[in-house]
């Protein structure tokens, strides 16, 4: 029963944040692919030209540019394993009747209100240390030679970071998903006999499945783009060892001020982010037809 | 009760969850001790009884002068949040209440807009801030901060505004309400705890949003996250001094968070969990 008055007011209400966001998106972007066909330096400013597809093919060239990229898959793909496996075991495991369940909640989804320098910093200086940190004192206990974590193994360190701060985003949402499992379902299958191991694979995880591509998909969004955890631990060293195509682009533009270049990671990294989004959007949209 | 709990059960499964979330919080808890340890103490081996002393939360304040960043993250995400708000309210009724044949294309091409990476913008963004003087401004993040979690903004608004049945608002008209009275006396009250939940999500992601923060200020503006982003470097504060400026930068949002945990599911999800 809209009429014509409702629906203009309604376009105008829509207008401040439409408009805004459009901007947002095209105008940057618009830029960055302009930059990414110059030889544009920041040293050297005042010497810009048109290059073609030299920025693409030199970022393409760089040794550099697939190790970041294998850098970033095993961090996106390590973070998730680690996440949504261990994810589903605590989920499965608060949902159990236990003592004290509000605050085990509390102390389990506490790591992701941390910020990420601080939760990286922790991790580097009180826990991986092999000076000072916790870890260390466990291995001398053992009588072991302490580990050098950030040296010896950067890449799985930040892996070790990241999944702390969004384990407890996939227990809170696989546990959300699980409390709403009918009750009634599992007491009869319960009676049926089916024990533990047919329940979880013939119930709980086809119940589970939205809820694990919610938690997959986000979680990439967020993967990719790890960058504070990198910057105060190994800074993406040793050489290129755990710097992932997000840390090289900064590499690239602010360290090494070469704007063309840059721009040329930020297409390619757009291009990789929506592949993914392309995914999100579907899983997403199905939603909104319920 | 078809299927009684035994108690051992209960037993071993509660000792079972305590051991898991002692381990997942244990660097928080510890960071907390480390924090009221004196410098010696904090580097001397593992030790869960510290001295007890407040001097590192003293010494922060002093010589780094730590009122200052928290101020900076507090004015960047409250004020960020309330911005994007005051831009997204309209919307998020509008696309709600009357909804037409594209406002779900509408609401999928914001989220789209959240997917670009922030990595990708970058160089134009830095130039355009370095050129209007907006680097290390508390103006500059606060748009920044703003354009970035509008889209959620929009459409957590959204899915909470969705719930309010339509037929209360066509009731309230039999009843002979005003568009205003309906506002002010229907809607509003309907509205308050969704819009609620909203700014407390979107306060904690603006809290702890890094790449923009960290990239974009210097001093002036630096909120918390540049901070402590800055004692990465070797010669910056000693353990026990850093660990009393991470717990007072994360503390205020730990106990956000925790208020807000159903929220958060529901925000971050899109409503896809609820």
């Amino acid at each position: 029963m809209a009429t014509q008055n409702t629906k203009t007011l309604a376009r105008l209400m829509m207008a401040p944040s439409v408009l805004l966001l459009l901007v947002w998106m095209i105008v940057p972007l618009a830029m960055t692919l302009w930059f990414s066909f110059q030889n544009y330096n920041l040293l050297d400013p005042s010497n810009v030209s048109f290059t073609g597809l030299f920025n693409y093919q030199f970022f393409y060239t760089d040794p550099a540019f697939f190790q970041s990229i294998w850098n970033t898959l095993v961090i996106v793909v390590g973070v998730l394993l680690i996440t949504v496996i261990g994810g589903i075991a605590i989920a499965l495991l608060l949902d159990q009747p236990i003592f004290g369940q509000g605050i085990v909640r509390i102390l389990v989804i506490s790591p992701f209100f941390v910020m990420p320098p601080v939760a990286a910093l922790i991790w580097k200086n009180m826990i991986m240390h092999p000076g000072y940190g916790v870890l260390a004192d466990i291995n001398k206990f053992f009588g072991l030679q302490p580990v050098d974590w950030f040296a010896r193994y950067p890449l799985f360190s930040i892996v070790i970071i990241v999944a702390w701060q969004w384990l407890p985003f996939a227990t809170l949402i696989l546990l959300t998903a699980l409390q709403s499992l009918d009750g009634e379902q599992k007491e009869a299958a319960e009676m049926d006999g089916a024990n533990f191991l047919s329940r979880f694979i013939y119930l709980v995880l086809p119940h589970l499945a939205r809820a694990i591509t919610v938690v997959i998909l986000i979680q990439t969004i967020f993967l990719l783009g790890v960058y504070a955890e990198i910057l105060v631990t190994t800074n993406g060293g040793p050489g290129y060892a755990s710097t992932n195509l997000a840390f090289l682009i900064y590499r690239t533009a602010l360290l090494g001020y070469d704007v063309g270049g840059a721009s040329a990671g930020g297409i390619i990294a757009v291009v990789l982010a929506n592949i993914v989004a392309f995914f999100l959007m579907r899983a997403v949209g199905k939603n909104l037809d319920r | 009760m078809a299927r009684s709990v035994t108690t051992r059960h209960k037993v071993t499964a509660t000792a079972a969850a305590w051991v898991v979330a002692l381990i997942i919080f244990f660097p928080i808890l510890y960071t907390l001790i480390t924090s009221i340890k004196t410098e010696p103490e904090a580097i001397a081996g593992f030790s869960l009884w510290p001295s007890g002393t407040f001097e590192n939360y003293i010494t922060v304040q002093t010589q780094r002068d730590y009122f200052k960043p928290f101020m900076n993250s507090v004015i960047l995400s409250v004020g960020s949040t309330i911005l994007a708000l005051i831009i997204a309210i309209p919307s998020a009724w509008a696309m709600a209440f009357s909804p037409t044949k594209r406002t779900k294309d509408i609401l999928m091409w914001m989220l789209s807009t959240k997917m670009m990476p922030a990595v990708a913008v970058l160089v134009p963004i830095y130039l355009m801030f370095r050129d209007f003087g907006l680097l290390d401004s508390r103006i500059g993040l606060t748009v920044m901060l703003t354009l970035i979690n509008l889209p959620i903004v929009v459409w957590m608004l959204y899915t909470y505004f969705r719930e309010i049945p339509g037929e209360i608002l066509e009731a309230s008209r039999m009843d002979g309400a005003g568009l205003w009275q309906e506002i002010v006396y229907v809607l509003t009250p309907m509205a308050v705890p969704g819009i609620a939940s909203t700014l407390l999500l979107n306060i904690i992601l603006a809290w702890n949003e890094s790449f923009w923060t960290i990239r974009l200020s210097t001093t002036n503006a630096a909120p918390l996250t540049a901070f402590i982003a800055s004692f990465s470097s070797p010669q910056g504060l000693f353990w026990a001094k850093l660990s009393a400026a991470s717990t007072m930068a994360i503390a205020p949002i730990l106990i956000l968070g925790w208020f807000s945990q159903k929220q958060l599911v529901r925000g971050l999800t899109f409503g896809a969990v609820k």
